[in-house]
């Protein structure tokens, strides 16, 4: 009988190792939802051109700001300002992906923080000795600082040509944007390399699973950036009342709204699949609607994309710049808060727990 | 009364209860050890700013990086269990650093960390160390053959009260009926081996809620039963083997497994242990000296029997607490805890704080991540009590910075077993005014169903 048990659990403890931790790939034949299929649709027609795309308008960044540096007058300003919204544009875009390569390096910290603190910018210009990889530096650089460079120096565009020729202005200017393109090519590289696969391949449920991930940062990206970072903070939800330079992007001031609309729309065609170039393919809204066949919860996706519709009809009423918005009228900027909110509660209560992803990203244990 | 008294007076062979208390304390030094690895002494108790309290228990804080030294003294003291080495001593410091890390914060609660300290008190009155063990080895006149056969029985019904609760507390609507929640974690373990694509297969969900409330209700029969036990057994660890793959439950299947091993009989676990003497060169014979321990000749044994008969009464009566509560235990989860109600919710929620001056109507939202971690944010979310422990502390706090006439609003949402999203605390409430207790709390709204 001794030997019996002890065969039992010897047995037992083989098979526990055998398969504890297998992240690996464990392809079903009859996979009733396939996992890694939506992973090379995000992959393949999201962010492989999401940053393609945003390392393209980084390298019209860099020729831009070479030609204003050989050549500084207003038109080259002007040439760089609209080469600066191009890139700006396109990083709402990929600011969601933080896996990979750019949560390891942090590419967000370094890209987009803001208010960006002017003083500090001020203070590197005129040491001209910082280093933009130290955290202290987050809000001195990226699109917020360059948004205060080409901007905010003076109101006069002229001025700006004669501050941004001085030598520490211009490398200064330098810096940031050869930065953006370094951060932004090591991304695409990485994702070009080895790292498409991988993510592909870790198609598991565990919590380090790709899609476990990826939803998690979806889900923070438009909790934390994209409610808050872009409308809340500003509308003072936070604080008790409007903090109007915390909007994005308040130097030049008009494309506040513009950069808002990108990123949203953005958020929804992950949502709904449709990828770069109108390719779609299965994303979270067919995931859904395979859980809610299989336990019989209602089909979320299309509550989800109706509480969007709702929010963008608050957005569109508001003014393109969200700082005369909350100065002169804060309370349809909260009123569209207040819609994008409600999504919050669908996506971080009804999603999560019909697709059974876990939120807290501590790996402990349950009973 | 003179059947009592018989009872009482009935012995057997002290190997089993020396086997379970050398696994019982491996499986601790383990415990803790992987604990300590997986970075959770920080990321769970020192890195978080604010931590939830037990009721009654406000006064246990984390003393920093003292931590560290805590679950020092909780592993050697585990350790000490194990080797049976100054076993009383080592008992008692393991019950008590092992239930004062469970208290420091109640968003790690499990039912099997309970479980643990229930076991840890129940030793510390049993002989488990006069047969097999370094005091009986360094203490002839400690060791002990026999014991009496309660020293047995009582940790089998503790055991016996664990499953038969958790098997009744399955049977419920969502369990039985709706294969809840069971239908929305299955899905997601697509990717187990060989069971992986059943496991979306609606007959699958309710194969596995019909068997585990079976298992759970009938399995100490089987095991108690000499002709059934061998199956019984078998059965325990496919169950727990099962679970452990399809859910992260960490120690507790081994541990529950090695303590089933309980059942079986004295000369089972001798023959365990003749091996271990092989083993470590530590022959079985030096200690089976015929003796029996008295429990009643020490004060320890004598306080022991009441103490732990007490403890059974509580366990039996305790769980039935929920009874005194109106509404859907598992929305309102008042008395829910502490009552082996294991696996049975996925509840999920969103819980939206707003500090408001009181005079002026000025109010703001609070971030919740600046002061609380993901998991502290998801267990908060869905537990009243963890809702009006942290208002206050957000109120305090505001007022702290200044902050005038401060009153805090919850407006928060939950989703039980996959019914749809609904508002849980009344979002009218001044959660200020309200204090935790254990009278039933008015502003849970209720469930509908």
């Amino acid at each position: 009988m001794t030997r019996y048990i002890t065969g039992i659990l010897f047995i037992a403890s083989l098979f526990i190792f055998s398969c504890s931790d297998s992240d690996g790939p464990e392809i079903q034949e009859n996979e009733p939802f396939d996992r890694s299929q939506m992973l090379s649709s995000w992959a393949d027609h999201f962010i492989i051109p999401g940053f393609e795309s945003y390392a393209g308008e980084l390298d019209e960044l860099v020729s831009a700001k070479d030609a204003f540096i050989a050549n500084p007058d207003v038109v080259s300003l002007n040439s760089l300002k609209s080469a600066w919204l191009d890139a700006y544009k396109s990083w709402q875009k990929v600011s969601m992906f933080d896996i990979g390569k750019a949560e390891e390096i942090g590419l967000r910290n370094f890209t987009n923080i803001y208010p960006a603190d002017t003083d500090l910018i001020n203070e590197n210009i005129t040491s001209g000795n910082f280093n933009l990889a130290l955290p202290s530096n987050f809000d001195a650089q990226g699109f917020p600082a360059l948004d205060y460079l080409l901007y905010g120096l003076s109101p006069d565009d002229s001025e700006i040509v004669t501050m941004l020729s001085q030598t520490n202005h211009a490398q200064y200017l330098d810096a940031l944007i050869e930065r953006l393109r370094t951060l932004g090519n090591e991304i695409l590289n990485d994702w070009k390399g080895n790292y498409r696969d991988q993510f592909i391949q870790n198609d598991g449920s565990s919590a380090t699973a790709s899609v476990d991930k990826l939803v998690n940062d979806f889900l923070f990206y438009y909790e934390k950036y994209l409610r808050a970072g872009k409308i809340g903070i500003p509308a003072g939800v936070f604080s008790g009342g409007p903090i109007s330079n915390s909007v994005e992007a308040p130097y030049s001031g008009i494309f506040s709204k513009d950069l808002f609309n990108i990123a949203f729309q953005s958020v929804q065609d992950f949502f709904n699949g449709r990828g770069y170039n109108g390719i779609s393919g299965n994303s979270l809204d067919d995931y859904l609607k395979f859980t809610s066949n299989v336990n019989g919860t209602r089909d979320i996706a299309s509550e989800i994309q109706s509480q969007w519709k709702s929010a963008e009809a608050k957005i569109e009423v508001l003014l393109p710049n969200f700082r005369d918005q909350v100065e002169q009228d804060n309370i349809k900027m909260l009123e569209a808060y207040d819609e994008l909110q409600k999504a919050v509660v669908l996506l971080k209560v009804e999603m999560m727990q019909a697709l059974n992803i876990r939120v807290d990203f501590v790996d402990a244990d349950g009973d | 009364m003179t059947r009592a008294r018989q009872y009482f007076n009935r012995h057997t062979k002290t190997a089993p209860l020396a086997v379970f208390r050398i696994l019982f304390g491996s499986l601790m030094v383990i415990s803790l050890i992987r604990f300590w690895v997986h970075g959770w002494i920080e990321d769970l108790y020192i890195n978080p700013k604010f931590h939830f309290h037990y009721y009654g228990f406000e006064f246990v804080e984390v003393p920093g990086q003292w931590t560290y030294l805590l679950f020092v003294l909780c592993g050697i003291s585990a350790l000490g269990i194990a080797l049976g080495y100054k076993y009383r001593v080592s008992a008692i410091l393991f019950f008590l650093s092992f239930t004062y890390i469970e208290l420091m914060d109640k968003t790690t609660y499990l039912n099997h960390y309970y479980f643990i300290s229930v076991v840890a008190f129940t030793l510390i009155w049993l002989p488990s160390h006069v047969f097999y063990s370094v005091d009986a080895k360094r203490d002839p006149t400690l060791t002990a053959e026999f014991i009496p056969q309660w020293n047995i029985d009582i940790l089998k019904l503790l055991l016996a009260i664990v499953y038969i609760y958790a098997g009744a507390a399955k049977l419920n609507a969502d369990w039985l009926l709706n294969a809840m929640p069971l239908a929305i974690w299955l899905p997601s373990k697509f990717d187990i081996p060989l069971l992986g694509s059943l496991m979306h297969e609606r007959w699958v969900h309710y194969f596995f809620s019909w068997a585990g409330a079976i298992y759970d209700l009938t399995i100490v029969g089987f095991l108690l039963y000499r002709r059934t036990r061998i199956f019984a057994f078998t059965l325990v660890v496919i169950f727990h083997i099962l679970t452990r793959v399809l859910f992260p439950i960490g120690m507790f299947p081994y541990i529950m497994i090695c303590s089933t091993l309980i059942f079986f009989s004295p000369g089972f676990h001798e023959r365990l242990l003749n091996y271990l003497g092989i083993l470590i060169k530590v022959p079985l014979s030096i200690f089976q000296n015929g003796k029996l321990h008295y429990t009643l000749s020490t004060s320890f044994g004598r306080i022991g029997r009441p103490v732990l008969i007490a403890l059974v009464v509580i366990q039996v009566l305790f769980p039935w607490r929920y009874l005194l509560y109106p509404g859907n235990l598992f929305w309102t989860e008042q008395g829910y805890r502490f009552s082996w109600r294991v696996m049975l919710v996925e509840k999920t929620g969103y819980a939206n704080f707003k500090i408001v001056n009181g005079e002026t109507g000025r109010r703001f939202y609070v971030q919740n991540e600046d002061f609380l971690t993901a998991f502290q944010q998801k267990q908060m979310a869905t537990q009243v009590d963890f809702i009006i422990e942290y208002a206050h502390y957000l109120g305090n706090h505001f007022t702290s910075q200044g902050h005038e006439h401060v009153e805090v609003y919850v407006e928060s949402f939950a989703s039980l077993n996959g019914r749809p999203t609904q508002a849980y605390i009344d979002p009218e409430i001044d959660l200020m005014k309200v204090k935790d207790s254990w009278v039933h709390k008015t502003y849970i709204l209720p469930l509908n169903e």
